[in-house]
């Protein structure tokens, strides 16, 4: 499975408070009703977290969450 | 829903019904089409529309002698359309005959004797169907148009022969041999027959070959004789030398004999092919009258063409649609949303289109009052939503929300079930419902105090008791009759234990759901106790002037509770507030947006129809407006409209005794009067139902409170903004409580570095089940925390080096 990338902006001024390591883009996977999505997202790249950004959420997040619930 | 029962509700849907002038034709005309056509000054196109039904169109146009007339619905609003003029106008002006072709015939041959417009018009029809057509004719052209002239007598005859030419030589060129004076006798029938050809007598051959033989089939048509159709000259005075009457008899044989060939039923579904009762509803209440456009001796202009075809009414039905900001959300009418909603179901792989809109019907009946066929969209609805959960197939975010409010109205920290203090039985049960309960707690406590009151009770007859508790409805709209079930059996076991007392319920929503729902129950409405209470001190003095105007809004789930509304108008009246009606109302009311969860799963839709509402109510009046449910005033609040509760009315909070910081939202905080309060947040509803419940069960009943959990203890506060995106997203300040809770314990966050204005802000995220909520924050010197922002989704993350299978972030 090919990762996606959905986020242009860069997030790297957000840092992990727990690791003080700042975000940098991993492949992470997100999974809704049975789907599996590999989706390039800024992470922490010590402990994992993973950031969502707003526009993320409500934009093409919400768009598949809303296409996959009518699947 | 199986396809039989699909098309049960499709039939009560009569929107593709014809309109009368249609059905009054006896070629069915498309007339509303043409005078669409007409009226937008398009003849070409109107011709068009002539020429798809009318046999010889030139000809045709131009004698008709327009039976629709009697039936076009704009007799009762200025006068029938003129269609015979119309028509004639139509042909008059240069537009494109269709080019007509005929197919092969594959050896299928008729015989047609006669010279009339039904012998013409099987011609048309059989040789455009491919048959090759001798037409045999007693006449010639001549004595055709002395047909025609005797049928028809216009004032254009001249130019009447030069289109019958013409569409004689379209005859000749679709393969029609004409016989001009061909002796008409038997022997022409027998020889005919003995060639396998079909044979059509016209009514005017019809006396000279088949006298004495028992009549043709009305039907079909059909002889004594195989293979031979005749028509009688019809015996009503009106049918018997009218052009079109006569066609359509032409038109009857032809199909037969192209059945015949066929091999086809002869008589199977023709039921309609005559004139026939159309079912098509038009409401001409609001239509103005308008007389016809004189018809001079050359006709219409092709303005007054333009300006009587405006007169045409268009007739359709759309009441249903045009009174429902749903239905006319989507595009259609209920018979085509039958068809979806069908198709939707059938979907085994592939996007289900039609779900958002299953979900967004207000099931407020509306529809089925209006209809005149009781086409109830809400119960169409309602029994696709259960089918979707049985299937699994229901969108989980789309009740979601609206269902984990009811968790919560039922949960330990909302609930009362209780006698009066001091008291082991009810003689009566107080039931709120869930909602007056969110927006308004304390006018539920005054209220509960003046039953108790003025219902009085005594230890034997027992108090006036107390339910806090949900009826069930979102679990009934959004489909789910497992957890609507459960809700009902909770609350019969609640009433069990209290020795099930009558009830007094305040909702209009809960009184309809709990009356369907414990049909043993006896159950009395808040309004019509207190319209029962004549003494005139029962109430404390209005904070409105006497002869204050309000618009009153009736509730959609009072349609069919004529005895309550009218007990609120009583107590208006009593109140000595004058009442104005908005154009719907009483039991073709509106719903708010609130009823079938719609505003929940579309929300966009929901603005749409409280906006549209409370226009309604504005235009009635741009006085205040007045309601009896909690949800509707919070609804139309919402849109901006000024609406006050019957309770802000009847028992308002007494001067001297202002109730407690936040008991009643913000609505307590607006000096400018009751009505003008703004709905409470989703977050203040639920505290609402959490302080009420606190302060009846600690002040009323001296018990200890409930135990806080641990985030509410945190100190958080929220900018507008982010107040505003809690309301749009339908995060709850408990959800952002929680998160901030987790972060706390978790020591996770990010934070921003930059050297913006963001730096410092904090992010935090937390899963409680279904929902990922994100907060972003500031820590405040003082501890506390003030929130920017928030957003939530609900896919799953699996961190990197996470693989599929454990819980992600949280
Ligand atoms: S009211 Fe609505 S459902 Fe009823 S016939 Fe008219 S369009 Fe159809
Ligand atoms: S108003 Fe128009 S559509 Fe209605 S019956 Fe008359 S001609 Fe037909
Ligand atoms: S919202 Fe009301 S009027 Fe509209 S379709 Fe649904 S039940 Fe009928
Ligand atoms: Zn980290």
């Amino acid at each position: 499975m090919s990762t996606l990338k959905v986020l242009d902006k860069d997030y790297s001024d957000w840092v992990c408070a727990a690791c003080g390591k700042p975000l940098q883009p991993a492949p992470v996977e997100l999974e809704y009703l049975d789907s599996l999505f590999n989706v390039e997202l800024p992470c922490c790249v010590a402990c994992g977290m993973v950031l969502i950004p707003e526009e993320l959420a409500l934009g093409k997040m919400a768009d598949v969450e809303r296409l996959l619930e009518d699947k | 829903m199986d396809q039989s029962e699909m098309r049960n509700w499709e039939a009560r849907c009569t929107q593709e019904e014809p309109p009368r002038c249609r059905a009054a034709c006896p070629l069915h005309v498309d007339v509303r089409e043409f005078c669409t056509r007409m009226a937008e000054d398009r003849p070409d196109q109107a011709w068009g529309t002539l020429c798809r039904t009318l046999p010889l169109p030139s000809v045709m146009a131009r004698i008709c002698d327009a039976p629709c007339k009697k039936a076009c619905l704009r007799n009762d609003a200025g006068g029938a359309v003129e269609m015979s003029a119309l028509e004639r106008a139509c042909a008059d002006f240069p537009g494109k005959t269709p080019p007509l072709h005929a197919p092969p015939s594959r050896g299928r041959k008729a015989t047609i004797i006669g010279g009339d417009i039904a012998a013409l018009t099987a011609a048309w029809d059989l040789s455009r169907k491919g048959v090759e057509v001798a037409l045999h004719c007693p006449c010639d052209v001549t004595d055709m148009l002395n047909w025609l002239r005797c049928t028809a007598p216009l004032d254009y005859e001249a130019t009447l022969r030069k289109h019958l030419e013409t569409e004689l030589a379209t005859l000749r060129r679709l393969g029609v041999v004409i016989h001009e004076h061909a002796p008409v006798s038997l022997t022409l029938v027998d020889t005919a027959r003995a060639e396998e050809r079909l044979v059509f007598i016209a009514p005017d051959a019809y006396q000279a070959l088949l006298e004495g033989d028992a009549p043709p089939d009305d039907l079909t048509l059909g002889t004594v004789r195989t293979g031979v159709f005749a028509a009688m000259r019809p015996a009503e005075p009106e049918q018997a030398f009218s052009p079109v009457f006569l066609a359509a008899l032409g038109r009857r044989a032809a199909t037969s004999m192209d059945r015949f060939y066929q091999g086809a039923s002869l008589v199977a579904g023709r039921e309609r092919e005559g004139i026939f009762e159309t079912r098509l509803y038009t409401n001409i209440s609001t239509v103005a009258p308008v007389s016809p456009i004189a018809v001079s001796q050359n006709g219409y202009s092709r303005e007054q063409a333009v300006q009587e075809a405006a007169r045409c009414l268009r007739c359709e039905c759309m009441e249903c649609v045009h009174n429902c900001a749903f239905l006319a959300e989507f595009g259609s009418y209920p018979k085509q949303y039958t068809r979806r909603i069908y198709n939707n179901a059938s979907i085994v792989m592939g996007t289900r289109q039609a779900n958002t809109m299953i979900n967004s019907c207000m099931m407020c009946g509306l529809c089925a009052s209006l209809c005149p066929d009781g086409f109830d969209m809400g119960a169409l609805c309602l029994q696709s939503r259960q089918d979707m959960v049985a299937r699994g197939k229901m969108p989980a975010s789309a009740h979601e929300f609206a269902l984990r409010d009811m968790a919560f109205a039922n949960g330990e920290d909302c609930v009362v079930a209780r006698h009066a203090p001091d008291t082991a039985r009810s003689a009566w049960l107080f039931f709120p419902g869930c909602q007056l309960t969110a927006s308004m707690p304390d006018a539920v406590e005054r209220t509960w105090r003046w039953l108790r009151t003025q219902l009085g009770g005594d230890a034997e007859k027992g108090g006036v008791g107390l339910l806090l508790h949900c009826c069930g409805a979102p679990a009934h709209w959004s489909g789910r009759t497992d957890l609507h079930a459960e809700a009902v059996r909770t609350l019969s076991a609640h009433l069990d234990a209290l020795g099930n007392p009558p009830l007094i319920t305040a909702c209009p929503t809960c009184t309809d759901m709990l009356r369907k729902a414990l049909p043993q129950a006896v159950i009395t409405t808040l309004w019509e106790v207190f319209d029962q209470q004549t003494s005139d001190t029962a109430f404390p003095a209005s904070p409105l002037a006497a002869q204050t105007e309000l618009v009153l809004h009736d509730p959609c789930n009072t349609r069919h509770d004529a005895a309550l509304r009218s007990a609120v108008r009583s107590l208006l009246h009593q109140r000595g507030i004058r009442v104005t009606e908005p154009e719907r109302s009483g039991e073709h009311t509106e719903c708010c947006g609130f009823g079938g969860l719609s505003e929940s799963a579309n929300p966009a839709l929901g603005v749409k129809i409280r906006e549209g509402r409370a226009a309604r109510l504005t235009t009635a009046s741009p006085a205040d407006a007045v309601t009896y449910c909690a949800m509707c005033r919070d609804m139309l609040a919402k849109s901006g409209k000024r609406i006050l509760h019957m309770l802000d009315l009847l028992l308002p909070p007494e001067p001297s005794e202002p109730c407690g910081p936040g008991c009643c939202g913000p609505r307590a905080d607006n000096a400018a009067g009751p009505h003008a309060g703004p709905a409470p947040s989703y977050s203040e509803r639920r505290e609402n139902r959490i302080r009420l419940r606190e302060r009846l069960i600690t002040g009323y009943w001296q018990e200890a409170g409930r135990t806080a959990a641990p985030y509410e203890a945190l100190r958080v506060t929220y900018t507008p903004e982010a107040q505003q995106r809690m309301e749009s997203h339908r995060i709850l300040d408990s959800d952002i409580r929680k998160v901030l809770l987790h972060t706390e314990q978790q020591k996770t966050w990010l934070e921003n570095v930059t050297d913006t204005e963001s730096k410092g802000r904090r992010l935090a995220m937390f899963r409680p089940t279904i929902v990922t909520y994100w907060v972003e924050y500031t820590l405040q010197d003082d501890g506390g925390y003030m929130v920017h922002n928030t957003w939530s989704h609900r896919m799953r993350i699996i961190p990197p080096g996470h693989r599929s299978g454990n819980g992600g972030n949280a």
